[in-house]
């Protein structure tokens, strides 16, 4: 007999685990089926972590509208789940002269959304921004707009639903969805599911979910953006999220002050037929670093530590579809999030709750919602007098395993226990391998701690599940120098 | 926190680290503290198993941990503490050492001398650049030279080398050793990165092709790497259209070495952009007196022989600071002229005799070493750039060199 649930939700990204997180605090079943290995493995794993102020969005779109709303929120869920936030402010800057009278209307704009927003011209600008191209005199700084950790994000909201009851199903690919009197029933991998309601967070694979049921009223456009870290040594390049001003059609390409002091260029906006092609290109570097050269000319490229590119779920309104779909009732599509869809997430949950309040849900709130009590996360954020507290409850806090990051022993072990199996799962979560050296050092370290805290040979584990073993084979007996 | 002191604390017990330890145990310092982030000391010599090692140290041909042995066997003196499994994770601006292990915890160390000896790291695929995607089979040669060589696990089977750096052949060989099919050496550059025997014995001896001016320019696979396209470069090093695939499920990358000075930019010490050590005089000694460097921290040598001479350079230095006898006659900078990308020590302050290290820009045949004055006038055959030229100044010369305005040295054709 399949386990039957109130709920199923089909997609581990932020999304996904942050509408799971919302239902964990009522008195529900809820599963989340995700097809990768571990959770934030798709589109999230390329999140640029910005939480936008809603300056650049149409306030008529639900987009819009959401990211407003889920801007004021993050204090308190950043808080609640103690990931590092800071509103750093972004800045649009005028790169000619035509471009000022598009900011002006910007800031009517954000006048009557009651979105903070002030022009910012010459010294003061330059002030704000020290190494902004000198040609450039005017910008429209929104103060509101801030930076989160994305990866960490997605993890806590996972960890803390986890927590509360919410069960996950990873490494299963939804393949069917049988509608009958009263429920679904899904075949996910090998699992067969029943579930009352199915919540579709399927990013760019929503409109092939959705199509199970034949509640595909849309259609996902994937959109393929790169990105370029720099070495985090060059903190003082820029302050804010610095964009261009918007054209019609487009945000631009940022130059982002990321949560963690580093600075990210990117992204490009082009779109494939391909959901899985996650490659960078030669023309994509040479596009992002044109761009934001006209912003701040001296963007090195030599201290480039880090590609990535990701997979926007953009749909065919070019708008969120947030709706219980008119075709299969009970089963509400949650489709469409491209940007701003990080600063959304937590407006999008609340969202997702009230719809299935309205379809007629019992929803009864638990009494003992548990508190997210995970001990301090990052040890390379704590003060000298926290790190000594933190050895002397855990000695191997002492123990540095990721030296560009210092990521230690202890954090690693935690992620595992918190569900990590991968070498990437390791990295997202701790930051382990992230660094200049891109896990020369840590490679090893942390296959050790994974085979040993996993109880599973080395040869076996992956980078990211499927087929990426990281080694071949075991070759010498065990010891030194075969 | 736990506070200790050492008349010298060396970061880092590679081959440098370890000479400067017993250079300076051996001119009477009594507390010097080595530390190292790996359980063993050694370095990265105990992933080396070929030989070649310590052919003009010890005029023999040894393996790295052979060669590391040398050392490690004469650590256990009563003067020398020894601390492993121990990262330095902060150089205050006061001169204070911030070491941290699952054993102590945190340390505050307050030594009367410095020397770091932190060796070099890999350059990655990122800082090359290389498009395409991610998957795994993607490893700097010397992490899968620590896979297969101490972890005891063969990295993969279809290999493709990118970059001809020393580590790049070596493991090239090694792998071919182990069964595996390495397809090609790839080298953008038209002359190879690495040494020309290194060369010969890893490449030739064992058929594996090395594409001279040629380029990886996509990386294909999804979740482990399933091949690559490679490019013929024109002269300027861009990427024609003449171009092969090769199907493989491993790359390994050997493309250039970077002093590891993340410390040092703590204290901070001024770093050469040359070099990507800090600048240093003939003592080894950086910007800030009482903090020295040697071997690959201070810049990449060629053989671990030349890393072990200077730990003892700074060792014997370092000893003769923390005595107050450390003296200097002139401040003389050197200065890289014709076809040299760098010469160290980049200053000279009279003691005698001391050696020039230098890299030429590019391969020569029949050239001359001069300088200022003709101070130094050398023949040499052939100069490139994977080998260092090794000038050795006496005495007299040095007394000239007080008297200049400048001391420049370069290489011209004869």
């Amino acid at each position: 007999m399949p386990e039957t649930y109130d709920i199923a939700i089909i997609g581990g990204g932020i999304i996904g685990n942050a509408i799971a997180r919302e239902l964990s605090r009522y008195e529900l079943k809820t599963i989340l089926i995700e097809k990768e290995i571990e959770v934030s493995f798709g589109t999230s794993k390329a999140n640029s972590g910005i939480i936008h102020s809603a300056l650049h969005d149409d306030m008529r779109t639900l987009k819009g509208q959401l990211c407003l709303r889920g801007n004021a929120l993050w204090e308190k869920l950043s808080q609640e789940l103690r990931i590092p936030f800071e509103r750093v402010g972004e800045i649009l800057v005028a790169r000619s002269g035509s471009d000022i009278p598009v900011l002006k209307k910007l800031l009517d704009n954000a006048k009557t959304n009651k979105i903070p927003a002030e022009i910012i011209e010459g010294s003061r600008l330059h002030d704000m921004e020290p190494n902004l191209s000198p040609e450039i005199s005017t910008g429209l700084l929104a103060p509101t707009a801030g930076v989160i950790p994305p990866y960490e994000m997605t993890y806590a909201l996972y960890e803390n639903a986890m927590q509360n009851g919410i069960e996950y199903l990873l490494d299963s690919k939804v393949t069917k969805i049988v509608r009958d009197q009263k429920s679904f029933a899904i075949t996910a991998g090998r699992s067969e599911i029943k579930a009352g309601y199915v919540i579709n967070a399927a990013g760019v694979y929503a409109d092939e979910v959705a199509k199970l049921v034949g509640a595909n009223n849309f259609r996902i456009k994937p959109r393929k953006g790169e990105e370029y870290i720099l070495d985090k040594r060059l903190d003082n390049i820029n302050n804010h999220i610095i964009f261009p001003t918007p054209t019609p059609t487009s945000k631009g390409i940022l130059i982002i002050k990321t949560i963690e002091g580093s600075t990210m260029i990117g992204p490009t906006a082009e779109e494939t037929s391909d959901r899985e092609d996650v490659s960078t290109s030669d023309a994509g570097l040479k596009k992002v670093l044109d761009f934001v050269r006209t912003m701040i000319h001296d963007i090195p490229k030599k201290d480039i530590i880090a590609s990535f590119a990701g997979i926007r779920p953009v749909s065919d309104t070019n708008d969120f579809i947030i709706e219980e779909s008119s075709k299969a009732q009970h089963f509400i599509n949650v489709a469409g999030i491209q940007s701003p869809g990080l600063t959304a997430a937590p407006a999008i949950a609340l969202m997702v709750v009230n719809i299935l309040k309205l379809s007629g849900l019992n929803l009864k709130q638990k009494d003992d919602f548990k508190k997210y009590d995970k001990p301090h996360r990052r040890f390379s954020l704590a003060s000298n007098k926290e790190k000594e507290l933190l050895i002397k409850l855990n000695p191997t806090f002492g123990n540095i395993v990721c030296r560009c990051e210092t990521v230690t022993e202890a954090e690693v072990v935690t992620a595992i226990r918190n569900g990590a199996k991968t070498t990437d799962g390791i990295k997202l979560r701790t930051r382990a391998g992230m660094g200049r050296c891109q896990s020369g050092f840590c490679l090893h370290h942390v296959m050790k701690l994974l085979s040993r805290e996993l109880n599973v040979p080395e040869e076996t584990l992956t980078k990211r599940g499927g087929d990426s073993l990281v080694v071949r084979e075991k070759r010498l007996p065990a010891g030194r120098h075969g | 926190m736990k506070k200790i002191f050492a008349d010298i604390i060396i970061i880092g017990a590679g081959p440098a680290g370890m000479a400067a330890a017993l250079k300076a145990g051996k001119m009477g310092i009594k507390n010097i503290l080595i530390i190292d982030r790996m359980p063993e000391p050694g370095g990265i010599l105990q992933q080396c198993i070929h030989n070649g090692f310590g052919l003009h140290k010890f005029k023999k041909d040894l393996t790295g941990p052979e060669f590391a042995n040398h050392y490690i066997s004469k650590l256990g003196r009563p003067n020398i503490k020894v601390m492993l499994h121990t990262m330095a994770t902060e150089l205050t601006r006061d001169g204070k050492v911030i070491i941290s292990n699952d054993t102590d915890g945190l340390v505050e160390v307050t030594p009367k001398a410095i020397i770091l000896a932190m060796g070099c790291r890999e350059r990655t695929r990122q800082q090359v650049s290389i498009p395409g995607t991610r998957p795994s089979g993607i490893f700097t040669a010397g992490v899968a030279q620590r896979f297969m060589n101490i972890e005891g696990y063969m990295p993969g089977k279809e290999v493709v080398v990118v970059g001809s750096g020393d580590i790049g052949m070596i493991m090239a060989r090694r792998m071919t050793m182990e069964g595996a099919k390495v397809h090609a050496v790839t080298e953008i550059l038209p002359y190879p990165g690495g040494l020309s025997r290194n060369v010969v014995q890893c490449l030739n001896d064992f058929d594996i092709p090395l594409y001279l001016q040629h380029g990886v320019v996509e990386i294909r696979g999804r979740d482990r790497v399933s091949g690559v396209k490679i490019a013929k470069l024109d002269q300027a090093g861009n990427p024609t259209n003449q171009t092969f695939d090769i199907d493989c499920d491993t790359l390994l990358f050997s493309v250039g070495l970077i002093p590891e000075n993340e410390l040092s930019r703590m204290i901070p010490l001024e770093l050469s952009p040359i070099t990507g050590g800090p600048f240093i005089d003939d003592n080894y000694q950086t910007s800030r007196e009482g903090v020295f460097t040697c071997g690959n921290a201070a810049f990449v040598n060629d053989l671990a022989d030349y890393a072990c001479m200077e730990g003892e350079i700074a060792g014997e230095a370092a000893a003769n600071y923390v005595n107050d006898a450390l003296s200097s006659e002139f401040n003389m900078r050197v200065v890289a002229g014709c076809n040299l990308r760098f010469a160290v020590p980049n200053f000279l302050t009279g003691k005698a005799p001391v050696t020039l290290y230098m890299r030429v820009t590019q391969p020569m045949v029949d050239v001359k070493i001069t300088s200022t004055d003709n101070i130094v006038n050398i023949k040499q055959q052939i100069v490139k750039p994977s080998e260092m030229i090794e000038v050795t100044l006496d005495k007299a010369q040095l007394a000239k060199i007080k008297e200049l305005k400048e001391f420049r040295i370069g290489v011209t054709p004869r």
